[in-house]
Formats: structure tokens, C-alpha cells, sequence
């Protein structure tokens, strides 16, 4: 498709994100993508952040030379553990989740229905190799989940859907998802976008998506 | 009471063909890859293998899966970077999967450790990890009924330990060895450590000795493998 309008850059869209979420807040940001939210925090407010395999508390990747095989991530890459941090089992970091503890999740997605369904863990594809990891736990494990995502494939397919195509991970769990185009936000009345990317119409949105979509109120 | 064994093989005795096998990890924090070493020397065959990963490259689970012991292995996260012995093996239908979401996993292992007969979780309801599970609306959110997941022996790596098999961690190399501690007829922790007993603060003993049969101290060979 010709672009007349100018998206958002993942850093833009990982901001937006960031500026939504309140000071106090524990958040846990999926492997990929969301991992930039971090970088987008403002100073001087305290955002927790969790990862599954055991930490609350953690920190930016360390400086080279100082990795410590036992403290990573959940995309199994290096981290720190800030002050006021706390260790922890995996039953526990799972507990955490889905006894509704955590306040956002924010994670990356294949498809995202208008009705909140998430694709994100399969593409369906019969020769992958299958794996889950944490990601329906996590679908279901926030008391708000955002997605995280650009609108469209590389091969231009809207990834918001009536309906997703790929294996689901979670079913109408997902609240607002931020793109490169928009904020599309999931409510019973339907999909409100908002927040459109500079030079791109409501009624241009609609129709690159194929979708009806409500107006901020 | 002293649960302290001298070696590996000490540790590992009575492993037998078609055993089932926690093992403790999360990508490489907290493998107990000295313990699994051990098990691939001992030879023992047609595991089930239960654990988060399959292993990285050669080493840890992969290296088991790449000499043809495991037959079976229920676990979260298979795939890999280099994980070319399992990919290998799974596609060729040599070994099952049982893909388990990361937190029903735990959760099951809990379960098994705790005497819970199984529990509803909504974590999965209505994807296709769930087909022909039964499930539940319980004051309208659906849920999933999942069962506890038990082994014969549970293979786990923590920081320091005693010879009442009291044990404590390191950062996130805890992850699974606390539940499955719990979930195992025999739990063997390999420890960077082994302290005198009332050596570790009881305040702060994460899996208490109960929970463990033996332990075997592995001192961190370098630095990368510390903890």
C-alpha cells in the first residue's frame, strides 16, 4: 500500500505505551518488541517490572563483563536486579499472573480479534517446531493486556481481524492494542481507535483494515 | 541424618531405563548440567523428561535427546536456538511432546508436590492446548481442569545446601527446582556449596530438606557457570 501518512517508529509506539502505564504499576513486557517499553519509562515514577522465570524488580541489560548467567530474562537475555528487587519460584511468578496481581502485561501478537482474542504463540505452520512458553499464561495473567504490534504483515495483512486465523493464545483478553497507525481500544460497544498516526484519516483507517471502528468519545 | 552423596554417580544410583525426570532450569540458569552429564554417562533410557526447555545446542537436555534417552518429554519451550537434536528427533516422530503452557507446568508440578488432585486454571481455555480437557465456568470465567504432574526423580541445581537437604538458590536459577523438589519420589540437588548444618539462616532455607534425598556438591568450574 502507498503510505500518505507517516507511522509511528517502534520507540513511538513502545512510548506511547510507557506514558499509559501509572507510577506504582507491576507490568511484565513480553519477549520482543515490548521489551522497548523499558526504555520509554519517565524518570522519577516506579514501574515494577516482572518476568516469569523469577524476578520482580528487574533491571537493564549489565554492563559487558559483568553477565551473570543467573539473572535473565524470559527472552533468556542478561539483565540486573534493581534495588528493592525480589527472587522467586515459578509457581509463585505464575501466581503472580494469574491471581491477577500483575496491573499490564504488554506483548507482541500475530492477530488480535476486534474482540480481544490473541494469536501469538503459533503461526499454525505443520513443520514449526510447537512452543508456548509462558504466553497464555501471560494472555490472561494481567488485570489489563496490552498488545503491542504494527497493523499490518510485511505482506500487508491487517493483523486486527473480525476473527483470528492462527492458533489462539488467549480469548477476549486483550483491552487496547498499540500500532504504528493507531490505539485501537476493545470494548463491549466495539473497537474505538484513537491516536491516529499523523496524516491518517479515520475513514482511511477503516479502510486499509476492512473494519468499522468507533470514535474516541 | 546426612543426605550429602560424594559424586555424581553416587547421586544418581537406581536411575533405571523408562524413568520419569524433573529437570530444574530456565535456559541455562539453574540447569543442573553436571547432573545431567552424569545421567547421560549412566546410561539409563526411554526417559520422560520433564522440564521448561529441551536444551541449547548440545549440552544439558539436548545432549540426552541427541544420544536417544528420552522418549518423552512434556515441557513449555522446546524450541531453541541450535536446538537441532531435538528439532531432529521430534520431527522424525522418534520422541513425543507434551507442550504444557509455562504456568500450568509450575502449576501441575505444585500440584503433584502438594497432594491437589488436580485444579481449574484459565490459563489455555478455549485454545488448542486444551482440546478434550474438561472444563468450567466457575462464577463466569471459564477455566480448564489441569492434573498434577509427578516424577520419580527431580534433578535440580541450587546455590548452597546441607546434609539435611535444606537448600537455597541463586537469582533466577531458582525457577522450577523449588515445586519440583516437591513433585519428585527423589529429589537430587547438585549444590555450588555444601555448608555444615544450622549453616543456613532457617528464616531464609527456600526448599527446606524435606523435600530432598540427596545432595552432591558441584563447585562452579568457571565463571560462567557460577551460582
Amino acid at each position: 500500500m502507498s503510505d500518505t501518512f507517516q507511522r509511528l517508529t517502534r520507540h513511538e509506539i513502545a512510548c506511547r505505551v510507557a506514558s499509559d502505564i501509572p507510577d506504582g504499576s507491576y507490568v511484565n513486557l513480553g519477549i520482543g518488541a515490548p521489551t522497548e517499553v523499558a526504555d520509554c519509562l519517565p524518570e522519577g515514577v516506579t514501574i515494577i517490572l516482572h518476568t516469569e522465570n523469577g524476578l520482580l524488580g528487574m533491571g537493564p541489560k549489565p554492563e559487558p563483563g559483568k553477565e551473570d548467567i543467573d539473572l535473565m530474562n524470559a527472552g533468556k537475555q542478561y539483565v540486573t536486579a534493581l534495588p528493592g528487587a525480589a527472587f522467586f519460584h515459578h509457581a509463585d511468578s505464575f501466581a503472580m499472573m494469574r491471581g491477577g496481581h500483575l496491573d499490564y502485561c504488554v506483548l507482541g501478537a500475530y492477530q488480535v480479534s476486534t474482540t480481544g482474542d490473541i494469536a501469538n504463540w503459533s503461526t499454525g505452520s505443520k513443520t514449526a517446531i510447537p512452543a508456548v512458553g509462558g504466553a497464555m499464561d501471560l494472555a490472561i495473567g494481567a488485570k489489563s493486556v496490552f498488545v503491542m504490534m504494527d497493523l499490518f504483515t510485511k505482506k500487508g495483512g491487517c493483523k486486527l481481524v473480525e476473527s483470528c486465523t492462527m492458533p489462539l493464545t488467549g480469548i477476549a483478553c486483550v483491552k487496547r492494542i498499540y500500532t504504528d497507525c493507531a490505539t485501537f481500544d476493545i470494548t463491549p460497544e466495539g473497537v474505538v481507535a484513537s491516536s491516529l498516526a499523523p496524516g491518517l484519516t479515520h475513514a482511511a483507517l477503516e479502510g486499509l483494515c476492512g473494519l468499522t471502528f468507533r470514535h474516541p468519545a | 541424618m546426612n543426605k550429602i552423596r560424594s559424586s555424581l554417580p553416587d547421586a544418581l544410583a537406581g536411575i533405571t531405563d523408562g524413568a520419569t525426570i524433573m529437570i530444574g532450569g530456565f535456559g541455562d540458569a539453574g540447569t543442573p548440567f553436571e547432573l545431567i552429564d552424569a545421567l547421560a554417562e549412566l546410561g539409563a533410557t526411554n526417559l520422560t523428561i520433564i522440564s521448561n526447555n529441551a536444551g541449547t545446542g548440545e549440552e544439558g537436555i539436548a545432549k540426552l535427546i541427541k544420544l536417544g534417552r528420552v522418549s518423552r518429554i512434556v515441557c513449555s519451550f522446546p524450541r531453541q536456538p541450535n536446538a537441532t537434536a531435538f528439532d531432529a528427533r521430534y520431527l522424525a516422530g522418534e520422541l513425543t511432546l507434551d507442550l504444557v503452557p509455562q504456568g500450568n507446568l509450575a502449576e501441575r508440578i505444585r500440584a503433584a508436590g502438594a497432594g491437589i488432585g488436580a485444579f481449574f486454571t484459565p490459563t489455555g481455555f478455549g485454545t488448542a492446548l486444551a482440546e478434550g480437557k474438561e472444563t468450567r465456568k466457575i462464577n463466569g470465567r471459564d477455566y480448564v481442569l489441569e492434573y498434577p504432574i509427578f516424577a520419580d526423580y527431580a534433578l535440580i541445581k541450587a546455590r548452597r545446601g546441607d546434609a539435611h537437604g535444606n537448600l537455597v538458590y541463586h537469582e533466577t536459577a531458582r525457577n522450577f527446582g523449588p515445586v519440583m523438589a516437591t513433585a519428585a519420589k527423589c529429589t537430587i540437588a547438585q549444590v555450588a556449596e555444601v555448608v555444615p548444618v544450622g549453616a543456613i539462616d532457617p528464616e531464609i532455607v527456600v526448599t527446606p530438606g524435606i523435600f530432598v534425598k540427596r545432595v552432591v556438591e558441584v563447585r562452579p568450574h568457571s565463571a560462567a557457570r557460577e551460582g
